[in-house]
């Protein structure tokens, strides 16, 4: 049974490697595009200075933390449900985190001085926090696979889990502080961006594992337990609300202060494409949708949580376009008093079109995630590996 | 006299002959002779000194581009680009009072803050600021990566859209790195005066006064002790040393 799981059937296996390897490739070469002629190719500019790469590049870090969260429960909580888990949320932690890096980096200015972020620490910087955090996570996640993969290694398993789970909690920090200390722009100098990022990443870290766990169990063709389904897709449930709540939250406090009234206003209802992405994309299609297809009684099936997981995932890219683009486009309101107007865009709405190299660089990187995770589930034991006697005396299920 | 070498004493002569005469040229009431005193090559910015400027808001007439312009000559910025992702080291804002409609206009550009958010958040310390308060940007170090132009609450850094060509050998720039205004380092260590600031006397409007903060003999640190100046953005304490009178 358990060499059935395992089994991928080859002539697909290849296929996909190759489908995967070659938008990893399309997205290098949009990346040579943009280096060759610089960013004045992209839709960036001096106001918009983070685009669409930036929205794949974070969904897929803060996903990369989040889905640690299985191996988490597992490890740290003793759930055996999840401690089965462990290995495949570690695996695409890694995958995830080395696509998002690969977005990320390429799209610097000077992607050819990566060795400098890695060399130059300005330790004030929350982004020189990253050039130490994402790599760290690299070395403790690599470690924790290995004592779960090596049974000479076992022991250390639970102090690696525990590295890992402080670490990644670290590191969504970070990554909610990159726009959390920015002290001059309306949508970010908030606090509460750094737990809003790290229950965001549960949700969003949940719904891919729940989705390449579907399509692992379907390409095999074997039927996730029901008790494990339910149990897997209500946590799910927890964390869209949790997300939610946490943005609730962030708009409520905008909202109490008169001097962010505007920009909630632009955010929220006149702001054009914005307002459509937040709450047709985000609250609507991404968190209320999924919401009910997961813990609707009669639903919540395989289906309903594929397609839960695919909004969830669709919402959280809504919902950085709209936290990233729209806090950027939204002017800086330097003069506070004053109308303003120059040749540089003060006072006016920014204008932001993203360009197709910059949407193949963010593809290109969740294609590395997707090839980097098809070929670890193929050469290594990756697929859950349930107890089944402690699932059918249903003590640890439900 | 007797203690200086035969060159001091002749650079020492020609730096005040030069600010002399610019004193003489240049509008009434406008002095420049304390920022007349060349650096040595090779001698470290002093710690003493904080360069900055004033902006007489009443002088500066809506419509005049001429700091503009002559920053854009200056420093090479001349492009085909779109206005977004054409580099701005400095811009003319019209401002409009909300309340009472009263109009001005004003340049703005790197505001040199002493505790310059764009120095903090810089990963590799490509953004620093100099021991005499000037902040720039490290060409060599700097990855690009746009994290200060995020942070700079006065919008006054530019990045570099495209390959670039005819640049001024004296203001190195760099494709795919961030930028800004040097308060024309390369000007100021000679002893002159940056371009805005010359541009504006030359025009007659006079409004820049640029100066050393900390010499309170300068003409800059006289005119902030006796009329009532602004920082933008005060709230945020940066301490710029870009002040601005009558806004």
């Amino acid at each position: 049974m358990r060499d059935t799981f395992q089994r991928i059937e080859e002539r697909s296996f290849y296929a996909l490697v190759v489908f995967g390897l070659l938008l990893v490739m399309v997205g290098l070469g949009a990346v040579y595009y943009m280096e060759e002629h610089g960013h004045a190719v992209t839709g960036m500019n001096n106001q918009v200075v983070w685009g669409m790469p930036h929205v794949f590049a974070i969904f897929l870090i803060t996903a990369a933390s989040g889905v640690l969260n299985v191996a988490s429960i597992g490890s740290v909580f003793g759930k055996p449900v999840y401690k089965a888990r462990a290995p495949l949320s570690g695996l695409l932690s890694l995958t995830m985190l080395a696509g998002g890096l690969m977005v990320l980096m390429l799209d610097l200015g000077r992607p050819d001085r990566v060795i400098i972020a890695a060399t130059h620490y300005n330790l004030t910087s929350v982004f020189a926090w990253n050039a130490i955090l994402y790599p760290g996570l690299f070395g403790i996640v690599g470690v924790y696979i290995w004592t779960m993969m090596d049974h000479s290694m076992k022991a250390y398993s639970k102090i690696a889990g525990f590295s890992a789970f402080i670490w990644r909690f670290i590191l969504t920090t970070g990554t909610g502080s990159i726009f959390g200390f920015l002290v001059a722009r309306q949508a970010y100098q908030s606090a509460v961006l750094a737990p809003m990022f790290i229950v965001m990443s549960f949700a969003w870290g949940l719904a891919v594992f729940l989705l390449v766990q579907s399509s692992m169990y379907l390409w095999n063709g074997v039927a996730l337990p029901p008790p494990i389904q339910r149990r897997m897709t209500r946590l799910l449930g927890i964390f869209i609300a949790g997300a939610l709540y946490f943005v609730l939250v962030y708009h409520m406090t905008n909202l109490y202060f008169s001097r962010q009234e505007a920009f909630e206003h632009f955010i929220l209802l006149d702001g054009g494409i914005f307002p459509i992405l937040f709450w047709g994309g985000f609250v609507l299609l991404g968190s209320i949708l999924p919401l009910a297809l997961l813990l609707h009684p009669e639903l919540g099936g395989r289906r309903a949580t594929i397609l839960a997981s695919l909004l969830v995932i669709f919402g959280a890219l809504c919902h950085l376009y709209v936290f990233i683009i729209g806090g950027e486009v939204y002017p800086l309101d330097i003069f506070p008093g004053f109308s303003a107007a120059s040749t540089f865009g003060d006072g006016v709405v920014g204008q932001y079109a993203p360009s197709l190299p910059e949407f193949l660089l963010g593809i290109g990187g969740l294609a590395l995630a997707f090839v980097a995770t098809v070929i670890g589930v193929r050469i290594l034991r990756f697929m859950p590996q349930d107890d089944f006697t402690i699932l059918t005396g249903g003590k640890n299920v439900h | 006299m007797s203690d200086k070498t035969p060159n001091q004493s002749r650079r020492a002569f020609v730096a005040t002959a030069g600010a002399a005469a610019a004193g003489v040229m240049i509008a009434p009431g406008v002095h420049l002779i304390e920022v007349a005193s060349a650096r040595p090559a090779g001698e470290a910015a002093s710690r003493t000194v904080r360069w900055g400027m004033l902006v007489d808001v009443t002088k500066c007439q809506e419509g005049c581009t001429a700091c503009v312009s002559a920053c854009n000559k200056e420093n090479a910025l001349e492009t085909a680009l779109p206005q977004n992702q054409a580099p701005q080291w400095i811009r003319k804002v019209d401002l409009k009072d909300k309340s009472t409609g009263r109009a001005l206009s004003l340049p703005m550009m790197c505001q040199h803050c002493e505790k310059p958010p764009c120095v903090d958040v810089c990963p590799t310390g490509a953004s620093f600021k100099r021991a005499d308060g000037i902040v720039l940007v490290d060409r060599h170090i700097c990855i690009g990566c746009r994290y200060c132009m995020m942070a700079c609450p006065y919008k006054a850094r530019s990045f570099v859209h495209e390959t670039l060509e005819n640049q001024n050998p004296e203001v190195p720039r760099g494709k795919g790195c961030v930028e800004a205004c040097t308060m024309c380092v390369h000007r100021v260590d000679k002893g002159q005066q940056p371009a805005c600031v010359q541009a504006c006397g030359a025009e007659g409007h006079a409004a820049i006064l640029f100066g050393d903060l900390n010499d309170g003999a300068s003409e800059i640190a006289k005119r902030i002790r006796s009329v009532a100046t602004s920082q933008v953005r005060a709230d945020l304490q940066l301490n710029p040393g870009v002040r601005y009178q009558g806004i």
